[in-house]
């Protein structure tokens, strides 16, 4: 499923400069962020301009004609952590009991930048969470790819998509960060 | 002490169902019994009007998209001639389901099994080795949704072969979409953002009912009116002038138009300013003239119909039943043909609200699934219905309408419900 935003076309070379250790390394961290709730420091890990994308459907499709599931920028993060954070946002109060595997890590390749300059790296895994809450337990899994770039140094990510494996069926109530 | 036993169910549907609704109560087995579930498909999802999806999504001949119709997979056709028909997705030979894609374009369906071909009327037109049956003619072909009509674009199906129209279904809360249409500067809308679907553990009546009730705004999105500093929800307050209002048939509204009238600020409705999409507003003025003012000040209705299409001002619902305890929701944002300013940025607000991860309903959807498990505690038995029952009053059309948090639009529904469920 690839849109203009995602084509593989645009992809360069794998960038100088980048670990793969390092780059699992970080990806883990953010998989622990969310799955403890960590709103916090989960939120430090974007980059400005950041994007994170759940699409819907099985379509490949314009997330600005389409409708996704999350297509929140970086001020939509900040407002979706700011309800998380009220305790009241009950669809995740209390907070879902989460852990997840991420798996098959692949460095893609470059990804050009709106802003010009040294291109994102882009990472690609699998993974699988299971989620418990009162209305029972469940088990998401999918695709994710992410942008990468080091930002004074340290790594950040600029676009995480996770592309659901039942993203054409009904999904349950998605109130954790995923 | 109230008694755990439900009140005095006897065998027939009609003196089961009757007691169970008061003006001022329901009772919870409304929402629990497996067998009340069974009788509303028969007498509800089966027979009344029921929101199916919109012409703008088979757009052209030949298209074609499944959608549901109670527990039945539909698939939505629109054939060379422009006719849309509701097709059951089950082939006349032994039934297997002949479609298997979400969406496309086909003029034929062939059933993988033995072959057997449709045509996107559901009319047979041909099965392999003819001679087994002793000719080419089988008298077969898919099963329809009896009737289907459109109503600007939104079609419904009715399982019931003869009863009201659409039109007459509709009655009051058709001005409803008269007002969404009015919104396109030509006069047209479109849903074709495509549907998120959430899963919903819950019983369709507590969306229903929630739908239209004012009350709980305040309690349920306060998280996200305070973030965001959203002016929705003063609307649901004790002090606004909005009202709820019963349209009749089991359709509600809660009309916004009082507060917006006060403020007379075109496009406030949609939390901008008419310098922020001149263009739209520009083409408003052109198609409608002096009417203009008064549509851009008025904005988008919010009116539950009867029993499962949720206009939310620029997001439509369609509720589907799944179990007594489970259902789903479709939700897709409002497109109005001739408004590129404000499609964008109506799938953007939409995204941001509905759906598994929406900022709005996904708080609602966890209320509804609480609610359900509520239940499994069996005292007090009845649900409340009484708010706003003392202050009610008949407007100038002769609608009984209520304060902008009272439960007028839940009375209506379970009034029209009752209607319903106790017919043979």
């Amino acid at each position: 499923m690839t849109s203009t935003i995602d084509s593989t076309d645009a992809l360069t070379a794998v960038p100088d400069g980048f670990d793969v250790r390092d780059v699992e390394q970080f990806l883990y961290r953010e998989a622990r962020y969310a799955d403890e709730s960590d709103y916090d420091l989960w939120e430090e890990l974007w980059t400005d301009d950041a994007l994170y994308w759940v699409p819907a459907g099985n379509d490949s499709v314009d997330p600005m004609e389409s409708m996704s599931v999350v297509y929140d920028n970086r001020n939509r993060i900040s407002t979706r952590l700011k309800q998380l954070r009220t305790g009241r946002r009950y669809a995740q109060a209390p907070q879902s009991n989460l852990r997840r595997l991420i798996s098959n890590v692949e460095l893609l390749g470059g990804r050009p930048t709106a802003a010009g300059g040294d291109p994102d790296l882009e990472v690609g895994a699998n993974f699988v969470v299971l989620e418990s809450r009162a209305r029972g337990n469940h088990v998401w899994g999918g695709r994710v790819t992410y942008r990468l770039r080091r930002v004074e140094g340290t790594l950040r990510m600029s676009y995480k998509k996770v592309v659901l494996v039942d993203r054409d069926k009904p999904l349950p109530t998605l109130g954790f960060l995923i | 002490m109230t008694s755990v036993k439900p009140p005095d169910l006897g065998v027939d549907g009609a003196s089961r169902i009757a007691p169970l609704i008061k003006n001022d109560k329901v009772h919870g087995s409304l929402y629990t019994d497996p067998a009340i579930f069974a009788e509303e498909l028969q007498k509800i999802w089966y027979r009344t009007w029921v929101f199916v999806g919109h012409e703008s999504e088979v757009s052209q001949p030949g298209d074609y998209v499944r959608k549901r119709l109670g527990l039945q997979d539909v698939i939505m056709t629109r054939d060379r001639d422009g006719g849309i028909h509701l097709l059951l997705n089950r082939c006349a030979h032994r039934g297997n389901q002949v479609c298997d894609d979400a969406k496309g374009n086909s003029a034929t369906f062939r059933c993988p099994l033995h072959g057997w071909t449709y045509r996107n009327t559901g009319e047979l037109i041909g099965f392999p080795f003819f001679k087994g049956y002793g000719g080419r003619k089988l008298d077969l072909a898919m099963g329809r949704v009896a009737r289907v009509e459109s109503y600007e674009g939104f079609v419904f199906g009715s399982f019931a072969e003869e009863g009201p129209s659409l039109v007459e279904h509709l009655g009051a809360a058709a001005g409803e979409i008269d007002r969404l249409v009015r919104l396109s500067p030509q006069g047209r809308v479109e849903l074709s953002a495509g549907w998120l679907q959430h899963e919903t553990s819950a019983n369709w009546k507590l969306l229903a009912e929630n739908e239209t009730d004012g009350y709980h705004p305040q309690f349920v999105h306060g998280s996200i009116f305070g973030v965001t500093g959203s002016t929705i929800g003063p609307l649901y307050s004790d002090a606004s002038t909005a009202v709820t209002r019963n349209l009749g048939n089991g359709h509600s509204e809660n009309d916004l138009r009082p507060e917006f009238r006060k403020f007379a600020e075109p496009m406030r409705w949609f939390g901008t300013t008419e310098q922020r999409v001149p263009n739209y507003v520009a083409a408003m003025r052109e198609r409608y003239g002096a009417d203009a003012e008064q549509i851009l000040i008025e904005g988008a209705p919010h009116v539950m119909i009867f029993p499962n299409l949720f206009i939310a001002e620029i997001q439509v619902f369609n509720i589907q039943p799944v179990a007594y305890n489970r259902c789903v929701q479709y939700s897709t944002a409002v497109q109005l043909v001739g408004a590129p300013e404000l499609n964008k940025r109506m799938v953007s607000q939409c995204v941001g609200s509905v759906g598994p991860a929406g900022m709005l309903l996904a708080d609602d959807t966890e209320m509804y699934e609480r609610n359900q498990l509520g239940f499994e505690a069996q005292q007090p038995e009845w649900l409340d219905l009484r708010r706003g029952l003392q202050r009610e009053r008949i407007d100038d059309n002769g609608f009984t309408i209520g304060g902008a948090t009272d439960e007028t639009g839940m009375r209506g529904f379970w009034s029209h419900y009752a209607s319903l469920m106790v017919a043979q």
